[in-house]
């Protein structure tokens, strides 16, 4: 089975991960335009290339971040998600925004 | 012997004036009407209809590889309308109606057998959404119903119906479920387009798009430049890549889904069997193979490479269903590349760039869609850009005011 380098748990079986979709820049929710947010949550490049994506290793619930060549298959790099990140991003709406 | 024919071996000559399906490639010319990007069933379709019902063959389908090379020979041949949205169902009512009368209408035969299509359910949601589909089915003037175990076991003697430890409680049987022969849809096709005058140009790859003040002016090619009125891209696989040249991006995601089929043996499967818990659907060829599809691979790829841990996994759910077929050997595997859109629609209509339609997104449910899809794209590109009632809500930009035509729950497979 193809494996698949986990920066927390090391090389693992590929049917261990969940593919979590390409990591883009995420619009602000509450002053984006509705065009814009369609566009982070459906439109890609799908493209063959080298792509930055987020996997879950299921088993231990551990979000990670992937280089792999879409055409190939070929995983280039794994790492934490902290070498892009350097804030948690929290996804609940100010409580203002919250209508009845 | 017979001495005719013995005349005939000696002959040097081939005694009957050769006839070919499709005529000689030609020389590729510097302007058409219309360029089709794409020589599979859904590209050669629209240039027949145009040619048939609109009189527009001034028309060139550009395939980079070969007539109906690419998923049109990697689908698995089921016909259905058994949907579950209104849109959907009424979309692939028509295309069971037109593939019905195909064979007379090329005069070739498409192997089309209507032999019904049976979907399991093992869940109390998977039998309300079933009875849903059912209502919906009927509603349109499809044949579809719910049937309890004493029904299937009937349809179906050879049944696990207790299927890794998942019961049988109910199924939908779709009397409209067909197959044909795949390749032969794409042939019958490009014969009648071709006789009509329109020019299939295979080994011809489309290189770029050339787009002009946001409207698209022409083509290139390996072999040149092509200048047309419009363009429609059906390349199945390749959705977003070719977008990419024309300058947008589309809601698509590229899957590999892998598909297998066993040595022949003897007829015992009439209807195509499917269950989506399992992730598996099989049926049996007019020639005795077992031909066993899945859902699509987990992750996105460009690549029709095999996996081992696919196959173990497909085969294991297809022997719980089929016990007996565990010693059975198979004899060929592919893949195809699907090109799945979030809500599991198909996208036709309109584009960023004018005069640049759309045939896309046609993940695991393309083959079925070949004769209407065909028909409403020659209708929008003859009326210059008018789009079908019949395919208005699969537009792509359904994505842009979030209306999408739910479809996850119908495909034979869930994914």
């Amino acid at each position: 089975m193809k494996m698949m380098n986990c920066p927390l748990n090391g090389l693992r079986n590929i049917s261990e991960f969940v593919h979590g979709g390409e990591v883009k820049e995420m619009p602000d929710p509450n002053s984006c335009s509705d065009k814009e947010w369609a566009d982070y949550v459906f439109f890609s490049d799908n493209a063959i290339s080298v792509v930055t994506e987020w996997w879950l290793h299921a088993p231990s619930g551990y979000w990670f971040i992937a280089e792999r060549h879409t055409g190939s298959d070929e995983i280039l790099k794994t790492y934490d998600p902290s070498v892009l990140f350097s804030e948690r991003v929290e996804f609940s709406a100010p409580a203002t925004e919250v209508k009845a | 012997m017979p001495f005719s024919l013995l005349k005939y071996g000696l002959n040097k000559d081939y005694p009957f004036e050769q006839h070919a399906d499709l005529p000689k490639p030609t020389v590729l010319k510097s302007h058409y009407d219309v360029v089709i990007i794409g020589g599979g069933g859904h590209g050669v379709a629209t240039a027949y209809y145009l040619a048939k019902y609109h009189g527009i063959n001034n028309v060139a389908i550009l395939e980079k590889s070969y007539l109906g090379g690419g998923n049109t020979a990697r689908n698995t041949a089921v016909i259905r309308s058994n949907y579950l949205t209104s849109e959907g169902v009424k979309f692939y009512s028509e295309s069971v109606k037109l593939f019905k009368e195909l064979s007379n209408e090329f005069d070739f035969n498409i192997m089309y057998s209507q032999r019904g299509q049976l979907t399991l359910a093992h869940t109390d949601a998977a039998v309300r959404g079933f009875r849903q589909r059912a209502e919906v089915n009927k509603h349109f003037g499809g044949k579809t119903e719910l049937i309890d175990p004493q029904q299937i076991r009937e349809l179906v003697p050879t049944l696990n119906m207790n299927p890794a430890d998942m019961p049988v409680l109910a199924g939908l049987w779709h009397m409209d479920g067909a197959t044909a022969r795949h390749d032969a849809v794409a042939w019958g096709y490009a014969k009648g387009a071709t006789q009509r005058g329109v020019e299939l140009h295979q080994l011809t790859e489309v290189t770029d798009v050339i787009v002009e003040q946001g409207k698209v002016t022409g083509v290139k090619t390996n072999r040149g430049n092509v200048s047309c009125g419009c363009v429609v891209q059906a390349v199945a696989g390749h959705s977003s890549l070719l977008a990419a040249k024309a300058g947008f991006k589309m809601p698509i995601t590229t899957f590999p889904l892998q598909a297998m089929v066993t040595q022949p043996v003897k007829p015992f499967l009439d209807p195509l069997v499917s269950s989506p818990s399992l992730h598996c659907y099989v049926q049996q060829t007019g020639r005795g193979e077992l031909v066993f599809g899945g859902g699509s691979d987990p992750y996105p790829l460009y690549s029709t490479r095999s996996t081992m841990d696919l196959k173990e996994s497909l085969l294991a759910n297809a022997v719980e269903l089929f016990p007996f077929m565990a010693n059975m050997r198979l004899m060929r595997q592919w893949a195809g590349l699907t090109d799945i859109t979030s809500d599991y629609s198909p996208i036709m209509g309109l584009s960023p760039v004018d005069n640049y339609y759309l045939d896309a997104g046609w993940g695991t449910w393309g083959f079925k869609s070949t004769p209407i899809c065909g028909k409403s794209m020659a209708e929008m590109v003859a009326s210059g850009g008018k789009v079908p009632e019949l395919i208005k809500p699969f537009s792509m930009d359904r994505f842009n005011s979030f209306r999408q035509v739910n479809e996850m729950g119908a495909t034979a497979a869930s994914h």
